[in-house]
């Protein structure tokens, strides 16, 4: 092993259940650098963190660590730290109810001759800590009266305390404003000095830029390559995360654009916020728009639909639907508006696990008519077999658990029982996400047929190529905040390039 | 920003603190007559309540974990029925008892630590059968009321331990030197202890940062099965202490004994400051808790007309307020 | 082999099983008495009146199969118990005494006021627990058993204040209605049963069993698709509470009395075993009524059977608490896990003898 290498990861290979999570993937970090590993979502980022930490355990491959012989193979996150490898999350995984001197030794307090805690020497040794990395905490108060990016800095201090040779930052920076990155960004320079290696898990472009030395970037669980930073500039940074490089780049849209400026304003969106997700935007749309947000993970796109919906409750702006000023306290008047949310996070938001696809595809239309007036049984079947078949949902029968089904047809029973509330306008959120290609061909033809019949769409996703084939303007956003609308020349590489923002090439 | 800044917690205990001097106060001013301002009062309530006290100790080590023990009224119950019938009807010697009563307190702690740590049965459940469980073997041993009359532990009883200050002369002209028993004794020991061990070793930590997020607790390496394992025992084996206290003041045994004492005891730890959702919380608090308690049934008993529940509904009804204080403050810190 | 797994996995495997396991023990205990075999299931016609030892358990398990049902339902959308139902009767019942005989007034043959106020009267008082119960839960995130142990203990206290301490009697014909007799069928069976078939009539003709599971099973799920879940939350614990009147009265009404400190007496116990024998999972979700129901009157099989060995009414919850914790056993993830690798081991070894 190169000296100057302090973790080696060579062909490592992972699937779920029909999925290949990591298809010989290789990651090299060298001593005294901040590597950043980028890519979308679902590109492997995190299954590959997870098989180095001992979380995921992985089918092939070798993972090396400088200083210990032959292979690794870790068991768990604290086995994991054991050998020098140490996790700090965006959420801060210390006790906030212990104090910043506890959280920093616990586990591994000193002790008086008796054996009881030696609070002097801890309080002692952690002040020294706290002031060597020049962070302005008193060590006794406890840790949660401090600011998440305080919060997030001693758990990595706590890490380094801890002899650790590779830090692994997975997403830091998600909650923290512009002055708390920087102040992490100085800690993460001073720990590289020191020569830690860091991997840096981010989705902010301008963050990668401003510390990072180096760029791994990963798509659908393979490797794409490895740059120094100096050789990828913003563009082509995008470009390899999206998986369009830019010698390949032609229109794909064709066909003649309507003009919808001149159609009913179905949603007109003034000034709407959510305190701490998504900043004060405007939004217009017609009938029988689709409308694609785009912008990086973590960019607000998500966001800003669930503050329109209801899910997040706007604290700023007004909201017209229809030409009428509505005031949405929860889903259920959104969709009384008609209104439908299809959630990217399917497990979590979108299915009810232990129910039936049956049940599934009526809840939401039986939320809409009341709890008193039941679905009939017969009219509950046809529904749910008219979906099943509509969009080829894939399930042993109409009474198997949805829990069972796989993904895709997961989204699709979801997807089902929007149609079935016959909205006016849909909010897709990733509907498309781990879904096999076939169906995301039908998705996005449902969708012009579902804006040909006069239904508007909100269309969100990662992959732009698919975008570009359904939405007829684009709206762009980046770290909470629209920031441009695309309506003219809707290509990929205008739209990567306002994805990407700020200075384009170079 | 070196300054400490008060938390919402330190603001609950101060309420508690203040709330306690407020009622005891009050107390004094309107029935001074009957001789609440004098020591022997508020002694009273400390003898009356050592039980209590211990109980309480246990249950905030266990509340802060996040979890709770409802087990304690009817563990209390079998202790005394257990000393009682051991000592009247099977002549076994006191002091072997005692230790046997603990030995029981540490084998039913153990069984519910394992259910709840190791199998992840919800505390509630778990302890709930051992409420049933605990009253149902009372049952089982006698459904009589049994009362004691064994020498040594009459003699431990009656043992008065006099206080050199706040003597008084009653309106009969006889010198009435304050005094506590036995019981207060060991229940102070027994929170000067807990105080030490919450603060100064590892495993009273390890309880806090259970509590306070037990996924951080696994990934700093902390056996989070175990401590809350020993947080049961703990809290069973100082409940079997608090057992033989209550048993020197009510000097029997009886099936109904301690009903409702799990109800007072998590109402002292709430008061007293410690968080339902754990990792938060001190026995001192728990103490004022438990004095509040007291003073509460003594006001309810000097007063005389009022009927006894009123001290069940006055606890309850602080319970429910600091329960929706709690949730009040918790709402607020989630905003921020 | 997989036909016995077939079996076992059925839906209502386990409070059936539970079922017959009691009655084989009781035609066990008959032979060996010298009784005659099916003693257990005769039923007999005295003065008119239905009697036998399968009427008895119908009749004293009426209560907890009333409770049963509003336990399904909180234990489903919450994933937490009510422990206050047991104490929550008691107040019931010592409201609708009070209201009969006036207050202060230890024994009465004369009804106060009309029959159906106090009635009435009791059952919204444990609509009121209920809903404050509900409203601790659902609006104010506390836990459900701690919100439910305020009332456990409160609850009693203030049926004793509204009693005036005393032990209320009620001696009048009209109000022992409700734990006597209707025709040759004992009262509380029917009430039992017009609950039952209430609940099951709502379950089956509305949303309420969809709402209920949907929310227990994914709050946030069930919120985007529109569901206001903390209002099916409060409302089951409302449910709760009244169904916990309604048990309260019928239990009064077979003393004539209102008993403040035996009224309900550990029946909550007796009603979360109901649920957790009726194979639902106290973490919540799915339910299933027809099993909640059928553990009721298991329950009150065990607790008769008990009784007829000569077990005492105070020793009986030993053996229940260990049916709980044995039942929650079984529930709990990591010994299903252990079980599995168990058995994982086995076939292991019993492909490598093959081999």
């Amino acid at each position: 092993m190169d000296n100057n290498v302090v973790l080696t990861m060579r062909g490592i290979t992972m699937t779920f259940p029909g999925v290949k999570a990591l298809d010989n993937v290789d990651f090299t970090l060298r001593k005294g650098e901040i590597h950043a590993l980028m890519g979308e979502n679902g590109a492997g980022k995190s299954t590959l963190i997870k098989c180095l930490t001992g979380i995921n355990a992985f089918e092939a491959g070798e993972i090396h660590v400088d200083g210990i012989n032959g292979p690794v193979v870790n068991h768990s996150t604290l086995d994991a730290q054991k050998k020098g490898i140490s996790t700090v999350y965006q959420e801060v995984n210390l006790c906030g109810n212990l104090s910043v001197a506890e959280n920093l030794f616990i586990g591994r307090e000193p002790r008086t001759k008796i054996g009881t805690i030696d609070w002097k020497t801890m309080i002692k040794k952690s002040q020294k800590i706290m002031d060597d990395l020049e962070m302005p905490v008193n060590v006794t108060q406890n840790l949660e009266e401090y600011s998440l990016a305080l919060q997030q800095m001693i758990a990595i201090a706590r890490a380094v305390d801890m002899d650790c040779k590779v830090l692994i930052l997975d997403e830091p920076t998600s909650s923290l404003d512009d002055n708390e990155v920087e102040k992490l960004f100085r800690l993460m320079r001073q720990l590289r000095d020191k020569g830690v290696g860091i991997v840096f898990v981010t989705h902010f472009l301008e963050q990668v830029y401003a510390v990072c030395d180096r760029i791994t970037v990963l798509r659908n669980g393979t490797l794409v390559g490895e740059y120094p930073i100096a050789e990828l500039p913003r563009v082509k940074l995008v470009a390899a995360m999206m998986g369009k490089d830019f010698d390949d780049l032609a229109a794909i849209k064709t066909e003649e654009q309507a003009d919808f400026s001149k159609a009913e304003v179905i949603i007109d969106a003034k000034g709407l916020s959510h305190k701490g997700t998504i900043k004060p935007f405007d939004l217009t749309i017609h009938k029988g728009e689709v409308v694609g947000l785009t912008g990086l993970l973590g960019s607000g796109r998500s966001e800003l639909a669930r503050v329109i919906y209801g899910a997040d409750r706007n604290q700023t702006g007004t909201l017209k639907v229809a030409g009428k000023e509505v005031n949405i306290k929860s889903p259920i008047d959104a969709m009384n508006l008609g209104m439908g949310l299809l959630p990217d996070d399917r497990k979590e938001e979108g299915i009810i696990g232990d129910l039936s696809v049956r049940e599934n595809i009526i809840l939401a239309m039986q939320a809409k008519r009341g709890m008193f007036r039941l679905i009939p049984m017969k009219d509950q079947i046809a529904l749910a077999d008219k979906y099943i078949e509509m969009l080829q949902i894939k399930t042993a029968s109409r009474e198997t658990l949805i829990k069972q089904l796989s993904g895709g047809n997961q989204q699709k029973v979801i997807l089902g029982r929007w149609l079935a509330t016959d909205p006016d306008f849909l909010i897709l959120d990733e509907p498309t996400r781990g879904i096999d290609i076939g169906t995301k061909t039908e998705i996005q033809k449902l969708v012009l047929k579902l804006a040909g019949e006069g239904k508007s769409i909100i269309f969100i996703s990662s992959e732009i190529e698919e975008m570009l084939r359904t939405c007829s303007k684009m709206e762009v956003l980046r770290d909470g905040q629209k920031v441009g609308e695309i309506t003219e020349n809707l290509t990929q590489e205008n739209v990567m390039k306002a994805i990407a923002g700020g200075g384009s090439n170079e | 920003m070196k300054t400490k800044k008060m938390s919402s917690n330190t603001l609950l205990l101060i309420i508690t603190i203040c709330l306690f001097f407020v009622m005891y106060g009050a107390g004094c001013v309107m029935y001074s007559a009957k001789g609440f301002t004098h020591l022997q009062t508020f002694l009273n309530i400390l003898i009356n309540n050592a039980g209590l006290l211990c109980v309480a100790c246990g249950m905030t080590c266990v509340m802060l974990t996040g979890g709770i023990d409802i087990s304690v009224g009817s563990l209390i119950a079998l202790d005394c029925m257990f000393l009682a019938v051991g000592m009247e009807r099977w002549g076994m010697s006191g002091p072997l008892l005692c230790v046997l009563v603990l030995v029981i307190g540490i084998v039913f702690g153990l069984v519910q630590g394992f259910c709840v740590g190791y199998l992840q049965i919800q505390p509630f459940i778990v302890t709930m059968a051992g409420m049933f469980f605990g009253r149902g073997m009372t049952a089982i041993i006698s459904t009589d009321q049994v009362p004691i009359s064994n020498e040594w532990f009459v003699g431990l009883a009656n043992k008065k331990i006099q206080i050199p200050f706040g003597a008084y002369t009653n309106n009969k002209g006889v010198l009435q030197v304050p005094y506590i028993r036995i019981s207060v004794v060991v229940a102070l020991l027994v929170l000067i202890i807990i105080f030490l061990m919450l603060r100064y070793t590892k495993f009273g930590r390890s309880l806090y940062a259970v509590g306070g997020n037990e996924q951080s607790a696994i990934m700093m390496g902390l056996n989070v099965p175990m401590t809350k394992l020993k947080a049961y025992v703990l809290s069973s084996f100082l409940c079997s202490i608090g057992g033989i206290c209550f048993c020197l003041n009510t000097m029997s045994g009886n099936v109904q004994q301690a009903t409702g004492l799990e109800m007072d005891a998590i109402a002292s730890a709430v008061i007293g400051g410690t968080l339902l959702t754990g990792g938060v919380g001190n026995v001192i608090g728990s103490f004022f808790g438990v004095l509040i308690n007291g003073t509460i049934s003594t006001l309810v008993k000097t007063n005389g007309k009022l009927l006894s529940s009123w001290s069940n509904i006055a606890v309850a009804a602080l319970l429910c307020f600091f329960i929706v204080l709690q949730s009040v403050f918790a709402k607020i810190k989630e905003r921020k | 082999m997989s036909k016995l797994k077939k079996i076992t996995g059925m839906n209502l495997f386990l409070p059936v099983f539970c079922m017959i396991l009691v009655m084989l023990v009781n035609v066990i205990f008959d032979i060996a008495n010298g009784n005659f075999a099916f003693n257990f299931f005769t039923i007999s016609l005295r003065n008119g009146m239905l009697y036998g030892r399968l009427i008895d358990i119908l009749n004293r398990g009426s209560e907890i199969a009333i409770l049963a049902i509003g336990m399904t339902l909180v234990v489903s959308a919450s994933a937490g118990t009510d422990i206050s139902v047991g104490s929550v009767m008691s107040l019931a019942a010592s409201f609708c005494c009070m209201l009969l005989a006036g207050y202060g007034v230890a024994s009465t043959s004369e009804l106060a006021m009309p029959l159906i106020i106090g009635v009435l009267g009791g059952i919204l008082m444990g609509c009121v627990c209920g809903a404050f119960n509900g409203f601790l839960v659902a609006y104010l995130n506390v836990q459900p058993m701690v919100a439910t142990l305020i009332l456990f203990s409160a609850a009693r206290a203030i049926g004793l204040l509204l009693c005036n301490n005393l032990i209320v009697y009620v001696r009048n014909d009209s109000f022992g209605f409700f734990g006597g007799f209707l025709g040759p069928i004992p009262t509380p069976i029917v009430i039992a049963a017009l609950c039952i078939l209430v609940m099951s009539l709502l379950l089956r003709y509305t949303a309420l069993g969809l709402y209920v599971q949907s929310v227990g099973i994914n709050k946030k799920a069930s919120r985007i698709a529109g569901i206001n879940s903390a209002k099916i939350i409060f409302l089951c614990y409302i449910v709760c509470g009244l169904c916990a009147g309604i048990a309260g009265i019928v239990a009064s009404s077979r003393i004539t009395s209102a008993d403040s400190n035996n009224i309900g007496l550990n029946f909550e116990l007796d009603a979360i075993l109901a649920v957790a024998l009726g194979g639902n999972s106290l973490g919540g979700g799915k339910f299933r009524l027809a099993g909640s129901i059928i553990g009721a009157y298991t329950i009150q099989a065990i607790t008769t059977t008990l009784y007829a060995l000569g077990v005492s009414t105070e020793q009986a919850p030993v053996y229940k608490a260990i049916v709980v914790i044995l039942i929650v056993t079984i529930q709990a993830p990591p010994f299903k896990a252990f079980v599995k690798r168990l058995s994982a081991k086995r076939e292991l070894t019993k492909g490598g003898a093959a081999a």
